[in-house]
């Protein structure tokens, strides 16, 4: 009898001290249970969402798809679980996931008190709001929102960032807030407000999900900068320099023109960086010093495609979302997206 | 003496241990028990801060001091979003204790009508009592608060083709629009022409009931008491000039502005609450009225009272015996059940504290303070019934 019992409670200790010592080295834990589990948006067009044939796809789970394919040379190697705004960072700290990739703003309560590390900016963003010019005709900025009732999502810097443009602008509104992405989308639709605030890139995909797309558009003004990005737990370098890397082996594979086609013949180029970042070179440690292969970034443009691609296929021209690259063209194109040197 | 005769004759039989005496060994027993839920308690409690230290993220009570940064749509008491995450949290809280109290209520008193419905001799009356009762507890509440919210209140007219309803009023899918009253200078007045009112009603009810003890005289106190009520704050009225106006709801760019809203979210969670415990309070009821004996109704019947004051009178004051214990379980599930407000938008504890949550990250604090406000509620709720449950339990004469 007592053996039983001094066996439970040092299973249960064993157990709790398992569940905290999961943040001890990410990346080896994921080599060692063979997937990447990855946080996402529950439901975003583009972003993050499933597809007709029930399988998640959009721009943040081609990034999780990247990050599982330099780790594993396999892109399938991820699970996603779905998180709505309240619940991601909790799911990262706790352990339930290994990244969170859901298009989350960098901000520096965020990454200071939360015990996050943000490694990078997969895109930059910005606030605006939406209303149905059917209903609301003669309204074309957001400074003629006085009065209106706004949806928007709890728990979200969208919501901070709402209040305070009111309050700068001397202005009066409703807040009218939910915990759901779709429960917003549903009340907007149901007319319950006037207006709807989000990161831009959402109120296009959000836009595309109303039932009369075409009643609805994006007033110009941007409240806020939006930097959205991949998200990892603070301590432990190693894993967020995998995940910071792999985004930069995207914006390096598109600045070099390397795509899903050309891969494989541009591991014969002579460029020597082209060389460095697929690894062709002599004896390079590039690869392995990360705890990767070296042909990691092989396997990312293999397993996705450059950033390029990746921002075509789910949200840019190819997609139904036509966004402009924008903030997100590359550096040398007039934008923000630089990935740093591989050297 | 007698311990140490058993001491004594425990030495005399060697073999025989101490931990054999009943007494030493039920207090051991619990003192393991004890010892072994406080490591345990000082466990988790230990594990929980290391592991929040490890995994650098900050704790402790500090950040209710914070500016809160965001805005609540229904405040009972002034806020902004310059306000702190403590008042934030104190605006959740007053939210909940509002669409409880009057849930409390409005499902009392509808679940009395139809508890007594239920037993109506009316053939159709006490039908239509059953169905409401079997449709509404056989259906999980969040459902409910869902018809309302999608079902009912979703589907109204838009601001601009908002219904009309009598004395200014409004009705459309943002909410009801009521006129409200502007009070001018002295309308003090009329607040404490309503007070007075209510204590000299009450020691009218006094009196009256003594009289009738000592002399068999009935006095009228309710039309009594109606006439202080309302008649002292008309009276304070009439001598101040009316000093009120009222402001009545106009269409304005995006919505009705002025006068009075009642949000939807708000009127959904209410109505659904009040509907959805209505439906066991009149169960309740039902078996309080059938737990008194048959033999009291007769009896009140041969003395000459009718139905009415037989029930008033005789059933319903040893119904309440019955009633009472499992009406405190009902109350606390509809406060308890007000925190399914965090599906359609009401700015209840649990939305705000959510919001709070994802803010500053302070999970464990957030949910500690969620358990020991609704603890301490549903305590305070229990220790009010108790003490009701006292004052109208049966008192030997």
């Amino acid at each position: 009898m007592k053996k039983t019992v001094l066996q439970g409670v040092l299973g249960a200790a064993a157990l709790a001290y398992a569940a905290t010592a999961a943040s001890a080295g990410t990346l080896d834990d994921v080599k060692a249970k063979g997937f990447l589990q990855c946080g996402v948006n529950t439901s975003l067009a583009g972003f993050s969402a499933p597809n007709d044939k029930g399988e998640w796809s959009g721009f943040d789970v081609d990034y999780c798809r990247a990050v599982a394919a330099a780790i594993f040379g396999d892109a399938t190697k991820v699970k996603f679980t779905p998180l709505n705004a309240k619940e991601r960072f909790t799911a990262l700290q706790s352990g339930e996931i290994d990244v969170l990739i859901r298009n989350t703003t960098w901000t520096i309560s965020r990454d200071t008190s939360l015990g996050l590390d943000f490694t990078g900016v997969n895109y930059y963003d910005g606030q605006g709001f939406m209303i149905n010019a059917k209903k609301l005709s003669g309204i074309n900025s957001a400074l003629q929102l006085s009065g209106a009732s706004v949806c928007v999502q709890s728990g979200t810097t969208t919501e901070l960032n709402l209040a305070d443009y009111f309050r700068a602008n001397k202005m009066e509104y409703n807040p009218v807030v939910f915990e759901k992405v779709e429960e917003v989308n549903a009340a907007y639709d149901a007319g319950r407000c006037d207006a709807y605030t989000t990161d831009q890139s959402g109120l296009y995909a959000t836009r595309l999900t109303l039932s009369n797309p075409d009643d609805h558009v994006v007033l110009p003004e941007i409240i806020s900068k939006e930097p959205l990005g991949p998200a990892v737990r603070q301590g432990d370098s190693q894993w967020a320099d995998v995940v910071r890397w792999t985004h930069y082996a995207l914006l390096n594979a598109e600045e070099f023109g390397i795509t899903q086609a050309n891969v494989d013949e541009m591991k014969n180029s002579d460029n020597p960086e082209i060389k460095r970042l697929l690894g062709t070179e002599a004896d390079t440690k590039v690869g392995t010093d990360l705890g990767l292969t070296n042909d990691w970034v092989v396997n990312i443009v293999k397993g996705v495609g450059n950033y390029g691609e990746l921002f075509e296929r789910n949200i840019g021209s190819a997609s139904p979302l036509k966004i402009a690259r924008g903030l997100n063209a590359q550096w040398t194109k007039g934008g923000l997206q630089y990935g740093m040197p591989v050297r | 003496m007698a311990s140490q005769d058993i001491a004594g004759s425990g030495r005399e039989s060697p073999g025989v241990s101490f931990l054999y005496d009943p007494k030493i060994r039920g207090i051991l027993y619990q003192a393991v028990a004890f010892i072994a839920i406080i490591s345990l308690i000082y466990w988790i409690a230990n594990n929980t801060v290391t592991n929040l230290q490890r995994a650098n993220i900050a704790s402790g009570f500090g950040f209710l001091k914070g500016r809160a940064g965001f805005d609540i749509s229904q405040s009972l008491v002034q806020y902004t979003s310059d306000s702190t995450y403590g008042r934030a949290l104190y605006v959740g809280f007053l939210n909940t204790l509002y669409v409880a109290a009057i849930g409390v209520v409005t499902a009392s008193i509808v679940g009395f009508l139809v508890g007594i419905g239920r037993l109506s001799h009316n053939w159709l009356i006490r039908k239509i009592c059953l169905v409401y009762v079997e449709i509404f507890r056989n259906i999980p509440p969040l459902l409910v608060i869902f018809f309302w919210y999608f079902g009912v209140l979703s589907v109204l007219p838009q601001a601009r083709e908002s219904l009309s309803l009598p004395f200014g009023s409004y009705l459309n899918n943002r909410g009801i629009f009521l006129p409200s009253i502007i009070w001018g200078d002295n309308a003090g007045l009329i607040g404490i022409g309503f007070v007075v009112g209510l204590v000299l009603s009450f020691f009218v009810a006094r009196w009256a009931r003594k009289r009738q003890m000592a002399t068999g005289q009935i006095f009228p106190v309710y039309r009594t008491a109606a006439a202080l009520i309302l008649g002292l704050p008309l009276l304070a009225a009439i001598l101040t000039g009316f000093p009120a106006t009222l402001d009545y709801p106009k269409l304005g760019t995006f919505n009705l502005s002025g006068g009075m809203q009642v949000k939807p979210e708000f009127l959904a969670l209410y109505l659904a609450l009040s509907f959805y415990t209505a439906a066991f309070i009149a169960e309740i009821v039902r078996a309080g009225i059938l737990g008194v004996s048959k033999g009291q109704t007769e009896a009140s019947h041969a003395l000459g009272l009718r139905p009415g004051p037989t029930m008033r009178l005789v059933v319903i004051p040893q119904a309440l015996r019955i009633i009472i214990p499992p009406l405190t379980n009902q109350f606390l599930n509809l406060t308890k059940n007000s925190s399914l407000a965090i599906a359609i938008g009401y700015p209840d504890l649990v939305a705000v504290g959510g919001t709070i949550l994802n803010q500053t990250g302070q999970s464990v604090e957030v949910v500690a303070i969620w358990m020991a406000i609704y603890l301490s509620l549903s305590l305070v709720t229990s220790g009010f019934m108790n003490w009701f449950n006292a004052k109208m339990a049966l008192v030997e004469r």
